[in-house]
């Protein structure tokens, strides 16, 4: 039953384009959709090596901006005079150059900032996040600032062999979008059930513990980073190519806040976490937008976070989780032999 | 070299309110271990309670400044008992947490009830500035920069000459000794977080006439405190007042010679080479919390 079921939702969300016709609805899953694959992301640092990263739109972010300078090409002139010039390329390469290029920016960021825990590391993910922001305002010769990147190209992919495929209508976004969904969420579930997850959930549990048998805690980190910062870039990316307007405000605090959001309240530190937690918050604002101003579902986001961390600590799925292995167990109660064993 | 000095002297009235900041933030930090994010936002509120009673309701613009303190402690003292309480025992994270989820309300209750259009304050002193040899600084600057200094003032009285003071230096060492020794933690930490809380509204009463009130002026200020904070030292009462000037001092530097677009970008690269450096701090004490 509970083997089944990634590949029931799994077929429940292929077949939405069929049976959901109206556009402002799949705009919303694919929205959504976009927002849950860098909320597993983000899901793989907070939940599952307990970093607490508040920096993490600085690499959608990055992946965006990526993505669309690749198809749209530029004209910068650098310090000392050296001009570069890029010609526009087709726009899947964006897609990869953008995963790329964040997934080395979580390795800079990662070999830098894990030096400082709690906190500290809370902070110095922040402040990377607004000096990004702050570069892609003020360089306005790349990014054209507060005018925005206009015109991004949609995505299109043409493979060898194959044929072409171009992603401009909702219903072959949504799958795409899906697609990479399911490839985040398999890339995630290896890794999390490798060697390497397990020694990540060690330094979680117990830093010093797992240092001293011998886990080299700079390593797994940075190696989650880099994953967790390229899965977030392909996001980005996936963004701009639908949007097709990106600005600096994309790398708000905000957004990195609703990623959080989603994590904490669908589950930290598991696999179906975010995606209930980002359906949940996608669809907010599909419902609330008929009687609450922006601002005032911001304050029930607000409301519901710290709602949640007082109710439900450990987030949605774990509770329901907890719910039916308690029924079964009550269903086999365990030997009094056990039950000796564990006394002290 | 005199572009050099008029730089200098609005770091120093700047400075001085990034210390009232820094000061409320350290205080919370250190002591309770919490990590203010809505510290921003009480900045914001301070700004607002001046709007309100000086502009809206047409009364003195001093007597605002002193609503706003106090308006500010009991906000402060309120969100303690309601969120921070409750999560004594939790985690850092999961306090930091609560703590956004409070700033998101905060900020958003500021642009419902507001609304986003940024408003000036109209304040008694005389538009044209003093003007002393090649220098030239505005009445309401210097009137910031004395009411700043003598709230920092009242802080290290409070502190280091107060019993309670005394009682929440002695809850900073150690939490649990303290506890034993009969003081009543619950109060210390309430008091904390109130007086945290008055410091930041102080500064916000003090730069909003100054610049402009708006939703978004507690966002960058949180995390301006934080670059504070972290200048200085945890916990460090003197190293944030230093770190509110140093702070001040960059930003002054980095727009008047580098660009003004990267102005609020100074606050997070120094934090950034700072934990990168010497993440102590650069006045730690030889604790070092969290």
């Amino acid at each position: 039953m509970t083997r089944l079921f990634p590949w029931v939702a799994l077929a429940v969300f292929a077949s939405i384009p069929l049976w959901l016709h109206d556009p402002y609805l799949l705009n919303a899953f694919i929205t959504t959709g976009i927002f849950i694959i860098a909320a597993m992301s983000l899901n793989l640092l907070l939940g599952y090596t307990g970093q607490l990263s508040l920096g993490h739109v600085a690499f959608f972010g990055i992946g965006a901006y990526t993505s669309a300078l690749t198809s749209l090409g530029f004209d910068v002139e650098l310090i000392g005079g050296l001009r570069v010039v890029h010609e526009p390329w087709p726009v899947w390469t964006g897609l990869v150059l953008g995963t790329l290029v964040a997934g080395l920016c979580g390795y800079i960021v990662g070999k830098l900032s894990f030096r400082v825990r709690g906190a500290y590391f809370v902070i110095v993910t922040i402040s990377f996040a607004e000096v990004v922001r702050l570069v892609a305002l003020n360089w306005v010769e790349l990014t054209q600032g507060p005018l925005a990147l206009t015109s991004i190209p949609p995505m299109t992919l043409g493979l060898p062999g194959l044929g072409y495929f171009d992603f401009y209508s909702k219903q072959s976004y949504f799958y795409l979008v899906l697609a990479i969904v399911v490839i985040s969420y398999v890339i995630i579930r290896r890794l999390v059930y490798s060697r390497v997850g397990r020694a990540m959930v060690a330094l979680k549990e117990n830093e010093s513990l797992a240092v001293s048998v011998g886990i080299d805690v700079t390593r797994y980190l940075v190696l989650a980073a880099v994953v967790s910062a390229g899965i977030a870039g392909a996001a980005g990316s996936l963004y701009a190519h639908y949007l097709k307007i990106i600005d600096p405000d994309v790398f708000l605090f905000l957004y990195t806040i609703t990623m959080v959001i989603m994590v904490i309240t669908g589950g930290k530190g598991t696999l179906a976490g975010p995606i209930v937690g980002g359906l949940i918050f996608g669809f907010i604002p599909v419902v609330a937008r008929s009687f609450a101003a922006p601002e005032v579902q911001w304050i029930l986001y607000g409301l519901f976070m710290i709602l949640i961390v007082f109710v439900l600590p450990q987030g949605i799925v774990p509770a329901v989780e907890n719910l039916f292995t308690a029924r079964s167990k009550a269903e086999f109660p365990a030997s009094p032999k056990a039950k000796i064993q564990d006394a002290p | 070299m005199i572009e050099f000095l008029q730089h200098v002297i609005n770091a120093l009235i700047l400075g001085s309110t990034y210390a009232l900041l820094g000061i409320g933030l350290t205080l919370i930090f250190g002591i309770m271990r919490v990590v203010n994010f809505a510290h921003g936002e009480l900045y914001a509120f301070g700004a607002y309670c001046v709007y309100l009673v000086s502009v809206l309701m047409g009364l003195n613009f001093f007597f605002s400044i002193l609503v706003a303190i106090l308006a500010g402690c009991l906000l402060g003292a309120l969100i303690e008992v309601i969120l921070l309480r409750p999560m004594r025992n939790a985690d850092i994270d999961t306090t930091m947490l609560v703590m956004i989820g409070a700033m998101i309300v905060m900020q958003n209750g500021e642009q419902y009830i507001w609304g986003g259009v940024a408003k000036s304050v109209n304040t008694p002193f005389p538009e044209a500035p003093f003007v002393i040899g090649p220098f030239s600084v505005s009445s309401l600057s210097l009137f910031v920069f004395f009411a700043a200094l003598l709230l920092i003032g009242v802080a290290y009285f409070l502190i280091n000459r107060t019993k309670l003071g005394k009682a929440m230096r002695a809850t900073f060492q150690d939490r649990d000794t303290a506890s034993l020794m009969g003081i009543n933690i619950q109060r210390i930490y309430m008091a904390t977080f109130a007086i945290g809380s008055s410091l930041a509204a102080a500064a916000g009463a003090l730069l909003g006439p100054v610049y402009v009130v708006s939703p978004l002026m507690g966002n960058i200020a949180s995390l301006k405190a934080f670059a504070i904070v972290i200048l200085g030292g945890l916990g460090s009462i003197g190293g944030a007042t230093i770190g509110g000037f140093m702070l001040a001092f960059a930003e002054e530097i980095g727009a008047g010679y580098i660009s003004s677009g990267y102005r609020d970008a100074m606050g997070f690269l120094i934090i950034i080479a700072v934990l990168l450096v010497k993440p102590t701090g650069l006045f730690a004490r030889s604790e070092r919390i969290g």
